[in-house]
């Protein structure tokens, strides 16, 4: 292998005192600070550095930049692995691990390069043709495994992201010599301005050309006001001036994990100017994918930046002039300049090639030699296709066909492009939006005329003035077409793909005339390349082989993001606990000294119940649910949702939210109530109580208080607006104690209640305003598991004082507290439904016994009209009903389909809520059964994975059907 | 991500708001035919250029109001309280026919 180091001043990236250690594949290898991954690879003389996604190719270092695809590794191990990270824009850190992606089990032995061999038979859409029959899952399995690139991690990301937002006048993003200068004169006009450099120093090319200028440039943008960002990539321009980056924050604090890995910006500007360069594009030869073909300016990029001379003898494959520069500044770093290769013909030169340097013109790479590595090449004239070639010694073929400005964020924005047919090349057709190219990305390749332009451009839209006049674009001749004609072999235009002009003259063949569909046909351009190094050539042979010029083939569209983002990125601080952060009771602590088991409901943290020594949670379960119906029992409801509705139309506009009447409720009553949708859907429901003339308080369910109190804000502000009221959701204001059973209220006046709350002095629903030791309580008589039952509402830091109270007091009353579970035992045992457990988003009132409250109330209410449709007065509609099992052992399972025959068949309902009954001592069920009304009595089969399980229709409530235990115990 | 001009706190960012769909609807009476009901409930133009539809502040101060966008460019042409007409320049811009239901 023939790379090496170059003595200073080669190398302006690098701090060569600072030895950095690393490994690739197992191996060991020092590199410099300031290397990247990619570039230390080079020096160290790796060659082969991945293989390639179809045909197992060997692969080495092929560009400098984000367009290098070839290079992709996966970085770091166990959970901190990261897959497929770009060895060229990877910066070398002490002790990173990097393994090769797409090969096994080695590197240099890959059982998957048969693909190679095979290649005459894997051409493009090889897949959707021959693994059609019988069914592409079959083969799925083993062709996912060979497939794809890197690993991930298979454990969740230890490290933590964040994300950031800010807001700017003029936001300049890449920072080359274009956006400097964009950012200084901006800056200079006044305009809050931010850069953002990609690499970990801004500069861009003029970096490692010209770094003394680089920095001026820099330290004179600073001093202007712009503030430049490094390691922070523009990934994607969106909607209103919304431009997302990705900073890179592993490389700033050494070998530290877990750390802070990486930052979403997300910058809202009023103008962007996008200064984002171009890429070269490479030429396209037989073979051209061989380790030691690179890409011209990524091999000045490693020479002048991270001193590494890529090979000893050189050929410079051309299709521009910049080949020439490139050949001048490979000499200077001592390397054999063996001859520029120039597809064009000589009048097609816009440029002296300089004394000493051979030129072959008109004349193009037939073969390329060598494996794993270049050892020479044939060189022909294109007008020949049968002449005598000549072969060329070489280690290293640069690739110079031209360049494709970076159109991307100007694409993101909705911009046009514009071919241009000399130079082979698509440039932004005028601004996109807030977004203005300058430089190379806007096709100014002159630096004089690019930094003008920018300037003028920097100080226009900082000051909203008309933009300057656009510079003429170009950079020279290059030939859309960068084949040899007649030439034989692989010639790749998506090295990442594997996608040869063969795929390309197939799709062609086969119709696929638009490039979005040669896209997808033959995978070009898809992967991480994202069009960045294949779009022309491809879109070129498109155009060759079905007979159009490149303009009329045109472009795929570019969409975010740019480069691949990591999913943490995205996520920022969104995960584990604080990605749905729960609900946690004012007074959780004492519930946890009660050792409850706590799980989630809704969203809150809630005791499911108290197990005991031995108890699993269905056994604690029957215990709470049989002590409450015996003696009593207290539940923190805390969760309970409550709003405070309140002004003089409070009751005209409660009675068009419910299906039941409220306006007709004396202060200090209370009734249920059902709250539909539009569609006369069951969406919530729950209490609601008047508290004065003009102030209800409105309870709902738990987990339906949000959108509840959504809707009756849409409804108020959108559909009622003459009513005057607010509504205010004060759930966290409340604490809530359900006291419950027969000696609730023995209880509760042993801990000194007012005697007016006592059940012979306050009926059941109904509301009282009351004091206990100097706290305000709203108690509620309502019940929801049938027994004497109080709902003890009082301010939040009152709870804990209440429930502690009450427990000092329990045993004189074989008092426990109970959980949901043994509240959903209770409540099921009386029959009473739970919405969105029993009924789903097809439930009308009438489904669920209310049918008569509807035909009542002679108003109108929200989803009336929705009730008199045709489905809604179907007779066959599900509706609710009670289950006994028929052997009166067997517990129904909730989801179980109701049906006279074994599935598949149509069902006649399912299994809505199911329990034991501690208090019957046998299973009862809830469930919604087609004409269920008129079938009591009736034995149906309920199925069940296979089983089948005979039910009879019952009536509810299960237990004490008179509503006897309402008042407790005389 | 859009910016909206909220009409009470100025212009927040999308994820702050939710959309309620098209604006301007009207309900019809509770007499009405079940076409009629149906054509209200469920049907509703999707233009290909100005929508009229209310949002609400939900993250911020919870207002509901009117906005005119335009579904392609995503241009915001007019943001107006809940209960007004669209302003003149809105009634001057009809939607392209193209696209349209
Ligand atoms: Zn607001």
């Amino acid at each position: 292998m023939s790379a090496h180091r170059l003595p200073a001043p080669w190398g302006t990236r690098l701090d060569r005192a600072a030895r950095v250690p690393f490994s690739f594949d197992g191996r060991d290898f020092e590199g410099f600070a300031g290397d990247t991954l990619a570039s230390a690879l080079l020096a160290n003389g790796v060659r082969l550095t991945g293989r390639s996604f179809k045909y197992h190719r060997p692969r080495g270092v092929f560009a400098a930049g984000v367009e290098e695809t070839s290079t992709l590794v996966d970085v770091g191990e166990g959970a901190y692995r990261s897959p497929n990270e770009n060895a060229a824009t990877l910066e070398l850190v002490p002790g990173l691990t990097a393994s090769s992606v797409n090969r096994w089990p080695s590197l240099r032995f890959d059982f998957g390069a048969i693909n190679a061999r095979l290649a005459a038979v894997l051409p493009a859409g090889f897949y959707y043709k021959t693994f059609k029959w019988p069914d592409w899952h079959w083969y799925e399995p083993s062709i996912r495994r060979m497939a794809g690139l890197g690993r991930v991690a298979n454990a969740s990301d230890p490290d933590r992201y964040e994300e950031i937002a800010v807001e700017v006048d003029v936001l300049v993003v890449g920072a080359g010599l274009a956006g400097l200068c964009a950012a200084r004169a901006a800056a200079e006009a006044g305009a809050r301005v931010r850069v953002l450099a990609a690499g970990p120093q801004p500069g861009g090319a003029l970096a490692y050309r010209d770094p003394q200028r680089a920095r001026e440039l820099a330290a004179s943008a600073e001093r202007a006001g712009a503030r430049i960002a490094t390691r922070t990539l523009a990934f994607g321009v969106y909607d209103h001036g919304l431009v997302c980056a990705r900073e890179k924050l592993v490389e700033q604090d050494g070998a530290q994990r877990p750390r802070l890995r990486e930052r979403l910006w997300k910058i809202r500007a009023r103008a962007v100017i996008a200064a984002t360069g171009a890429f070269e594009r490479p030429m396209v030869f037989p073979d051209n994918d061989r380790p030691g073909v690179m890409l011209a300016g990524a091999v000045e990029e490693y020479a002048r930046a991270f001193g590494v001379a890529c090979g000893r003898r050189v050929v410079v494959a051309a299709n521009c002039d910049s080949a020439y520069d490139t050949a001048r500044s490979l000499r200077e770093a001592g390397m054999e300049v063996v001859a520029v290769v120039d597809r064009r013909r000589e009048a097609e030169r816009g440029r002296d090639p300089g004394p000493g340097t051979r030129v072959i013109a008109g004349a193009g790479l037939s073969a390329v030699f060598g494996r794993n590595g270049v050892s020479g090449c044939s060189v022909r004239q294109d007008a020949a296709p049968t002449g005598r070639a000549e072969r060329l010694d070489c280690d290293l073929i640069a690739s110079a066909g031209g360049f494709a400005p970076a159109v991307h964020l100007h694409s993101h924005a909705g911009g046009r492009l514009r071919w241009l047919d000399a130079e082979a090349m698509f440039v932004p057709d005028g601004p996109a939006g807030v977004v203005v190219s300058v430089g190379a990305c806007a096709g100014v390749f002159d630096a004089t005329a690019a930094a003008e332009h920018a300037e003028l451009a920097g100080r226009a839209l900082a000051r909203g003035e008309r933009l300057p006049p656009w510079p003429a674009p170009g950079i020279g001749r290059s030939l859309a077409h960068t084949a040899l004609s007649g030439a034989r072999g692989k010639q790749f235009v998506d090295l990442q793909n594997d996608v040869d002009l063969g795929d390309v003259a197939l799709a062609a063949r086969e119709n696929y005339r638009s490039v979005e569909h040669l896209k997808r046909y033959t995978t070009t351009g898809m992967g991480t390349d994202q069009g960045k190094t294949s779009n022309v050539n491809a879109l070129v042979a498109l155009g060759e082989f079905s007979g159009r010029e490149p303009a009329a083939v045109g472009t795929t569209t570019f969409r975010p993001p740019f480069v691949p983002v990591t999913l943490g990125t995205f996520v920022g601080r969104r995960t584990g606990a604080l990605y749905r952060p729960l609900k946690r009771l004012p007074a959780e602590a004492w519930h946890v000294e009660r050792g409850a088991l706590f799980e989630q409901f809704g969203n809150w943290w809630r005791p499911a119940a108290y197990p005991q020594p031995g108890e699993d949670l269905h056994a604690a379960a029957q215990r709470e649910a049989a002590a409450v119906r015996r003696g009593a029992g207290l539940m923190d409801g805390s969760p309970l949702g409550k709003l405070d509705v309140f002004g003089p139309d409070a009751a005209a506009f409660l009675d068009l939210m419910y299906v039941g009447t409220v306006s007709t409720l004396k202060a200090g009553q209370a009734r249920y109530g059902v709250v539909l949708n539009e569609h006369g859907v069951v969406m919530d429901d729950g209490i609601v109580a008047r508290l004065a003339d003009n102030r209800f308080w409105v309870n709902t369910t738990s987990a339906g208080v949000e959108r509840t109190a959504a809707a009756f804000e849409e409804w108020l502000q959108c559909e009622y607006p003459q009513l005057r009221l607010c509504i205010t959701p004060v759930t966290s204001h409340y604490g809530n104690v359900t006291v419950a059973g027969p000696r609730a209220w023995a209880w509760l006046a042993s801990i000194g209640f007012d005697a007016a709350l006592a059940p012979k002095a306050m009926r059941h629903m109904t509301l009282r305003e009351a004091t206990w030791e100097g706290t305000p309580l709203k108690v509620m008589r309502a019940s929801f598991c049938g027994e004497l039952s109080y709902e003890i509402n009082l301010p939040v830091d009152r709870t804990r004082a209440l429930l502690d109270r009450l427990w000092a007091r329990a045993a004189e009353f074989e008092a426990v507290p109970y959980g949901i579970e043994a509240l959903e035992i209770l409540r099921t045992e009386k029959g009473y439904l739970h919405v969105g457990t029993d009924t789903d988003g097809t439930t009308l009132p009438g489904d669920i016994g209310m049918a008569r409250g509807v035909e009542r109330k002679a108003a109108n209410f929200v989803g009336r009209r929705s009730l008199l449709r045709p489905a809604a007065l179907d007779p066959n509609r599900f509706v609710l009903v009670a289950l006994d099992s028929a052997d009166g052992r067997t517990l129904l399972p909730v989801g179980a389909q109701i049906a006279p025959e074994p599935p598949p068949t149509r069902t006649q309902g399912h299994v809505t809520s199911s329990y034991f009954s501690p208090t019957l001592g046998r299973p009862v069920a809830l469930a919604m059964l087609e004409r269920g009304g008129s079938r009591v009595g009736e034995r149906i089969k309920v199925h069940h994975l296979g089983r089948v399980i005979e039910a009879v229709v019952t009536r509810a409530p299960f237990v004490d059907p008179e509503g006897r235990r309402i008042d407790g115990e005389e | 991500m859009l910016r909206i001009r909220c009409i009470h706190c100025g212009p927040r960012d999308e994820n702050e708001f939710v959309c309620g769909g098209t604006s301007h609807l009207t309900r019809p009476p509770l007499g009405a035919s079940d076409g009629e009901w149906a054509e209200y409930l469920f049907f509703r133009d999707n233009p290909k250029g100005l929508h009229l539809e209310r949002w609400r502040h939900a993250q911020g101060c919870g207002a509901w109001f009117n906005l005119a966008r335009h579904t392609v460019t995503h241009e915001i042409l007019a943001v107006y309280p809940i209960t007004e007409r669209p302003p003149a320049i809105v009634e001057r811009t009809p939607p392209s026919a193209e696209g349209s239901r």
